[in-house]
């Protein structure tokens, strides 16, 4: 089984996002980075599927050169092949992403055959447009279904289960292999790196591709901070002994 | 006058309250107001009287076996074909799951822009090839300024941006569209459901109580459960917890998990991380129970109780108990 997980570089922030004076970018000078968090999981899906079905596992990511530590990172936890699309770091559309991921999938494919399953992040943790898997698996013509938390192959049918969640439950849907899904955290509890793992991943062969195609027509004019929220907290008491004044609290708000 | 197409979300037979959030914006739009309706798990009549009164003119049925059930593929193509037949200026739904899914899947086909999740229209986007946008980064953290140059605008407008309201209108007029639906889209409808037992899920409780890092252990969840057992709550948790395996992610409250609002969120050795914190807004009061005064959460919250949690949350659960007696 061939597996390929995209996905994306992104700062992680504290309690408060800063921006950069010129307004363009979040400001990432006291941050690190990390992969979206849906992505972690598609990471390790794809590797406890290659595990399963003895397979092997690619990670992609359209992004600047320095998202070669989220490969090595993914290469950590156990995927075998690494490729970044290298843009110059700058914001990159939608549209423009995903063409450039299919085209990117289309060159890799013809390399090394299909993947069987493309696993992309239901959404960027940052931008969060919500289209670019279903953007580059239109262009692929493969079935894709979004917000994912449960994938199970049948590879005798050339099928595979998978499990969105809604209020309240689950709905089922069945999709012939080759297949693109957008997945989110809580697929699977992704595992942290070994020593070996961590070792293993310095070595891996990052294939670097330009990134290239045409812009679409959305384009980031500016960021800026929501409205803060603002409130007189009022302080209950201190330790055990507030708890009279807590539960008093809940039959004033009409709740016990 | 424009014309604005709105995307109806169905589910269980009816259409969601969502769609009605989107029409609402759409009002505000100068344009004639047209509503997609796929498949006939809803009764059209229905639908007709319900989008009417949210201010639909017309709506327009789209008939295939294969928009009975849902499916993004099937569902975009219609919404597609749609948009062709129609010529609308805006296309519009609420940033649902499957709202923004259908939009995607629609802008793909016609190679056209999608601006998810916005959280205003402005008037412009009615009449303007190239509009800006103000939309949601970050989950709700953090705003962008977006400039979308389009003949036909496709946008969703981020889900509890604003509150549905009624326009007071009478049955919106029907219309069939026959459509041509390729086979091959089968492949990602719905074929089945898995639901939990009833009951109140995180979404819908009016009170939830949720444990950080703090806590400590999958065991030490034990009296913020008796709390919620005890009041008809659910426990929700914050990413710490569900990263150790302590809680299942259901429970997660956050940008990546579950966007509560309960009539009171009691947030419990948490600190109030930005991504927490946009799930958790929503909530009518928030009460922090934490170590440190000057924790996120306590800053942003209506009530604070300063002490450990496995000191106060058990107390709190004997309260409720004496009380109840
Ligand atoms: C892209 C992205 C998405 C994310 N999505 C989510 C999400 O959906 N949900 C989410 O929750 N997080 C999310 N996070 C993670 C988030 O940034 C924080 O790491 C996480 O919320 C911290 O969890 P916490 O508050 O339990 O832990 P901590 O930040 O470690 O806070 C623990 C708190 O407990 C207090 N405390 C310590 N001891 C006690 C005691 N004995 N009694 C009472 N209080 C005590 C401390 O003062 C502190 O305030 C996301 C992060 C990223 C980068």
């Amino acid at each position: 089984m061939r597996v390929l997980c995209c996905v994306k570089r992104v700062p992680a922030p504290g309690a408060k996002i800063n921006i950069t004076a010129d307004g363009q970018d979040v400001d990432t000078a006291h941050l690190g980075f990390a992969m979206s968090p849906h992505e972690e999981c598609a990471v390790e899906e794809a590797v406890q599927l290659c595990e399963r079905f003895d397979g092997e596992a690619t990670v992609l990511t359209l992004g600047p050169p320095e998202a070669e530590e989220q490969l090595r990172y993914a290469a950590s936890l156990g995927v075998q092949k690494a490729v970044l699309l290298s843009t110059d770091g700058s914001s990159w559309d939608p549209q423009r992403t995903a063409s450039a991921i299919a085209s990117a999938i289309e060159t890799l494919e013809a390399a090394d055959g299909p993947f069987d399953l493309i696993l992309f992040g239901n959404e960027s943790a940052d931008s969060g447009g919500y289209q670019v898997g279903i953007r580059a698996a239109h262009a692929l013509g493969r079935p894709i279904v979004n917000a994912i938390k449960g994938i199970e192959p049948d590879l005798d049918a050339g099928t595979a289960t998978a499990k969105r969640e809604i209020d309240g439950g689950f709905e089922l849907y069945n999709l012939p292999m080759p297949a693109v899904m957008g997945v989110k955290e809580g697929l699977n509890l992704p595992r942290y790196p070994t020593m070996r793992g961590r070792l293993a991943s310095k070595k891996i062969e990052v294939s670097v591709m330009q990134a290239e195609a045409d812009e679409g027509g959305q384009t980031r004019v500016t960021l800026k901070q929501p409205a803060e929220t603002v409130s007189n907290t009022v302080k209950l008491g201190n330790g055990p002994e507030a708890a009279p004044a807590i539960v008093d609290l809940f039959e004033e708000l009409g709740l016990l | 006058m424009a014309d604005i197409l709105v995307l109806a979300e169905t589910e269980d037979g009816a259409v969601v309250p969502a769609t009605l959030e989107a029409l609402t914006a759409a009002r505000q739009l100068d344009g004639d107001v047209h509503v997609l309706l796929c498949g006939d798990s809803v009764d059209a009549d229905d639908a007709a009287e319900r989008l009417g009164e949210y201010g639909a003119s017309t709506v327009h049925v789209g008939e295939s076996d294969l928009l009975n059930v849902f499916g993004p593929e099937a569902w975009g193509q219609a919404l597609a074909l749609a948009i062709e037949e129609i010529s609308p200026d805006v296309v519009l739904a609420s940033g649902t799951s499957k709202g923004n899914e259908v939009l995607a899947m629609a802008a793909a086909r016609l190679d056209l822009p999608f601006v998810a999740n916005c959280t205003e229209l402005p008037s412009e986007l009615a009449d303007d090839d190239e509009v800006e946008l103000t939309r949601v980064q970050w989950g709700g953290s953090l705003l962008e300024q977006s400039q979308l140059s389009a003949e036909t605008r496709i946008v969703s407008i981020a889900h509890h941006a604003l509150e549905a309201e009624s326009a007071g209108g009478s049955a919106a007029a029907t219309e069939t569209i026959d459509m041509e639906i390729d086979d091959l889209y089968a492949r990602t409808q719905v074929v089945g459901r898995e639901m939990a037992e009833a009951g109140v899920t995180l979404a819908t409780a009016p009170i939830v109580f949720g444990g950080g890092r703090a806590v400590g252990s999958a065991e030490a969840f034990a009296p913020l459960e008796e709390c919620a057992s005890l009041m008809g709550g659910r426990v929700g948790c914050s990413r710490a917890v569900t990263n150790n395996g302590w809680r299942p992610h259901r429970d997660q409250v956050g940008q990546t998990g579950t966007r509560i609002a309960p009539e009171l969120y009691v947030a419990s050795g948490i600190s109030g991380a930005i991504q927490h914190w946009v799930g958790a807004m929503a909530s009518k009061q928030i009460l922090a129970i934490n170590t440190d005064p000057e924790a996120n959460m306590v800053v942003k919250a209506d009530y604070f109780v300063e002490g450990d949690l496995h000191q106060v949350i058990p107390a709190v659960a004997e309260e409720i108990k004496k009380r109840k007696a």
